[in-house]
């Protein structure tokens, strides 16, 4: 077990043309924590997503992920797939991305299409019902099985993903992207849209994830709740740079942060920006 | 209900009163624009009238009016009525199993004690409804495929349309694998069909070997072309996917034409060595099939043998295709249709994903096109233009696209008509075009537009419409 932090971020910039999205942003996540992203709309905490996740290659600046085992890789350069697939980086979408046609169970099932493909022999084994992909193919089923369960989705685990609730889409796509066995989980908004029971069984979902499976958590949210009451660390970002970062109690007092977020008289923001040195 | 049932005369007689109306308008309109017509082909100008054309015009406009205000406006009622008499129909049938078969197998030996000589049709179709009974609707279509050689034995017209239309069903079939299940709009299918038949002919007339060898040589090669096509193209998405594919389709067609040295150019390839049943020949001689299994020497032999390896080549399809399906390569290609970039985020590579798609479309395609050019002896690039993969692709959409039974039936009802509608050649479109409306209109997504699950927990439940992806390359 080594004692780097899962993820971190150095210099990171990303420039669409004239806008510069994220600006020289740093910061690192620990190991099994749960580390928030905060920012008023528009502070570029989803480019800052995809730019981790391989969706974006950032402009510049460099985004590294350590295994437990001390395996070190650097993001930047390697595509959106093999981020998923190599470095087991797992994400969801601030507007959902569910296989709507396909079952919760079908869905769940895709996810795990990595580790079934060899179980198949590239298809050839499987082909023929060989015992060894069956055996593969049942094992897959057990682990989504265990998210439906997780997830309150033991019932509709037959139904199309296009016809659950909108809570239970959310819900289908945290335990989509936990079948593909990540280290970092990458959540976008996962309480965009919920109710307030329904963000208080996330945070339940959200912290048995981080003790039970020891995946860190990186996410982006706006529901205050649920950033102050389960993450260990906060990141706030505004205008594409980093304003503060702490524990959830330290945020919730910085003078900085508030100003971001609520704004704040004329001669106040000038005497802010002296001090952040605008 | 109830509501629907007390309906029921008023909704008779309002029809009725509405198709009067219609009639009465209608003579009204037509008494003198085709009750009369005037002529001065012989001699001076006469005054003719047309009673008989009249009243046809009108009786048409009667039935044609009570028929929409019956089912159009009273659709609730009929689909009441309808539905009552499929469920009477249906619980008879399963309270009086043993009944109705010995019912039929009454009604079919009775038919041959008063016509023997028909008694090959009779089987099929006792057979047929059988099975169809017992087993369902796929394995009734099965049952009358495998016996229809032996019901029109005599009839070499019917067995060669039967030929085309598993030809069809074939590349329909591997066509889906690529637009209805991956999503990937392929407008130059043909291209694979057209390399399956080229590289069969070539490599069977250079070398000599039998079908049995070269067949799987075609689809190889239409597979690596699927993979040739597929690394610069699937980049590309939706419709400039479409556009790119339909390039390739043509370029193939052109190469064709003018490799004279190798494909012989316009004047296409001749003399293709025949299908043999594994080594034996199927002709006249000592050592003909006929004479081997002690049978007097009959053509039909031939098209009897053929018309099986193209039901075995498409069973074969279809098998491959259910069971790829159910593998993962197979639910990444749904899931790509559905939603790519959740795709890619998952970790799979979709560039893979899609490149086997392609490959395996084309090999099945590549596998038809080798048939072709052994049934037909010879092949000239005529037999690969673009209006060929226009009717494939017609097919998959039709059927449904994703459904392995919906592109069965629209590949027989497509080629089937066309061979039927062979007299009015210049409406054969003018049809097509009227059945596509008509399918766009009634259903928009092809005949059977429900999505079966390839996995379930509990119970398998058939995902309807609404939910499914079309794909947009």
């Amino acid at each position: 077990m080594t004692s780097a932090p899962i993820l971190s971020l150095q210099n990171l910039t990303m420039r669409f043309g004239g806008l510069l999205a994220v600006d020289d942003l740093s910061f690192n996540a620990k190991r099994g924590d749960i580390t928030a992203l905060i920012g008023p709309n528009g502070a570029g905490k989803t480019t800052v997503f995809n730019c981790i996740t391989g969706f974006y290659e950032p402009t510049s600046g460099s985004i590294h992920v350590t295994h437990d085992d001390g395996k070190k890789f650097a993001l930047e350069k390697l595509p959106d797939f093999k981020i998923a697939q190599r470095v087991h980086v797992a994400r969801t979408f601030q507007n959902i991305r569910l296989f709507a046609g396909m079952t919760a169970l079908e869905n769940l099932l895709v996810a795990q299409h990595n580790r079934l493909m060899i179980a198949s022999g590239y298809t050839i084994f499987g082909l023929f019902g060989l015992p060894g992909y069956r055996k593969a193919e049942r094992e897959a089923v057990e682990l989504a099985r265990h998210w439906l369960e997780k997830t309150q989705l033991t019932e509709r685990a037959d139904d199309p993903a296009g016809s659950l609730p909108y809570g239970a889409q959310r819900r289908l796509e945290i335990a989509r992207a936990m079948c593909t066995r990540p280290v970092l989980l990458c959540l976008d908004e996962p309480a965009a849209g919920l109710n307030p029971r329904e963000s208080d069984e996330l945070n339940v979902l959200l912290r048995s994830i981080k003790n039970e499976t020891k995946t860190s958590i990186l996410l982006i949210e706006h529901d205050m709740n649920v950033v102050m009451e389960i993450s260990d660390h906060v990141v706030v970002l505004d205008h594409g740079k980093k304003i503060s970062e702490g524990t959830p109690d330290y945020i919730r007092n910085d003078q900085k942060v508030i100003a971001a977020y609520l704004g704040v008289e004329e001669d106040a923001v000038e005497k802010v920006e002296a001090e952040v040195g605008l | 209900m109830s509501a629907a049932r007390t309906g029921n005369s008023s909704v008779l007689s309002h029809a009725l009163k509405d198709a009067l109306i219609a009639a009465i308008v209608a003579f009204g309109l037509f008494m003198l624009l085709l009750g009369f017509l005037t002529d001065d082909s012989r001699g001076p100008l006469r005054l003719l009238t047309r009673p008989v054309l009249l009243a046809t015009t009108i009786g048409i406009v009667f039935v044609g009016r009570f028929l929409i205000s019956l089912i159009y406006y009273n659709a609730t009622t009929l689909r009441y009525y309808l539905g009552a008499l499929w469920t009477a129909i249906c619980s008879l049938a399963r309270e009086f199993k043993i009944a109705l078969v010995v019912l039929l197998l009454l009604i079919g030996g009775g038919w041959v004690f008063f016509s023997p000589k028909d008694w090959p049709l009779i089987l099929i179709t006792v057979a047929t409804i059988l099975i169809g009974v017992r087993f369902g609707f796929s394995a009734a279509l099965l049952v009358f495929a495998a016996l229809f050689p032996v019901a029109f034995y005599n009839n070499p017209y019917f067995l060669g349309i039967a030929i085309i239309i598993l030809t069809y069903v074939m590349l329909g079939w591997g066509l889906n694998i690529v637009v209805g299940l991956a999503g990937l709009l392929d407008l130059g299918y043909v291209a694979f069909y057209a390399v399956g038949a080229y590289s069969y002919a070539i490599i069977a007339q250079a070398y000599g070997w039998s079908f049995w060898v070269c067949l799987p040589l075609a689809g190889l090669f239409a597979a690596f072309f699927g993979i040739l096509l597929g690394f610069p193209v699937l980049r590309l998405r939706g419709d400039y996917l479409a556009i790119v594919t339909l390039a390739f389709g043509e370029i193939v067609r052109i190469v064709l034409l003018n490799w004279v040295s190798l494909t012989n150019g316009p004047n296409g390839i001749g003399s293709i060595p025949r299908a043999s049943f594994f080594g034996i020949p199927f002709n006249a001689t000592e050592t003909g099939f006929a004479a081997k299994f002690g049978l007097e020497f009959d053509p039909t032999h031939r098209t009897v043998f053929l018309f099986y390896v193209i039901l075995a080549l498409a069973l074969i399809t279809n098998w491959v295709t259910i069971r790829l399906r159910k593998l993962p390569v197979g639910r990444a290609w749904e899931a790509l249709r559905e939603d790519e970039i959740a795709v890619r985020s998952l970790g799979i590579n979709p560039t893979n994903t899609k490149l086997t798609a392609f490959a395996i479309g084309a090999m099945f395609g590549g596998f038809a096109g080798a048939f072709f050019a052994t049934r037909q002896g010879f092949i000239s690039p005529d037999s690969f233009t673009f209006p060929e993969s226009a009717l494939i692709l017609a097919i998959v959409v039709l059927g449904g696209m994703g459904s392995q039974i919906g592109v069965a039936i629209a590949a027989t009802v497509m080629t089937a008509s066309f061979e039927l509608f062979r007299e009015f050649e210049q409406f054969r479109l003018v049809i097509f075009g009227f059945a596509m409306v008509g399918i766009m209109i009634w259903r928009p997504r092809g005949l059977v537009s429900t999505r079966e699950p390839t996995a379930y927990l509990k119970e398998r439940k058939t995902i309807s419409v609404e939910h499914v992806t079309e794909g947009r390359g």
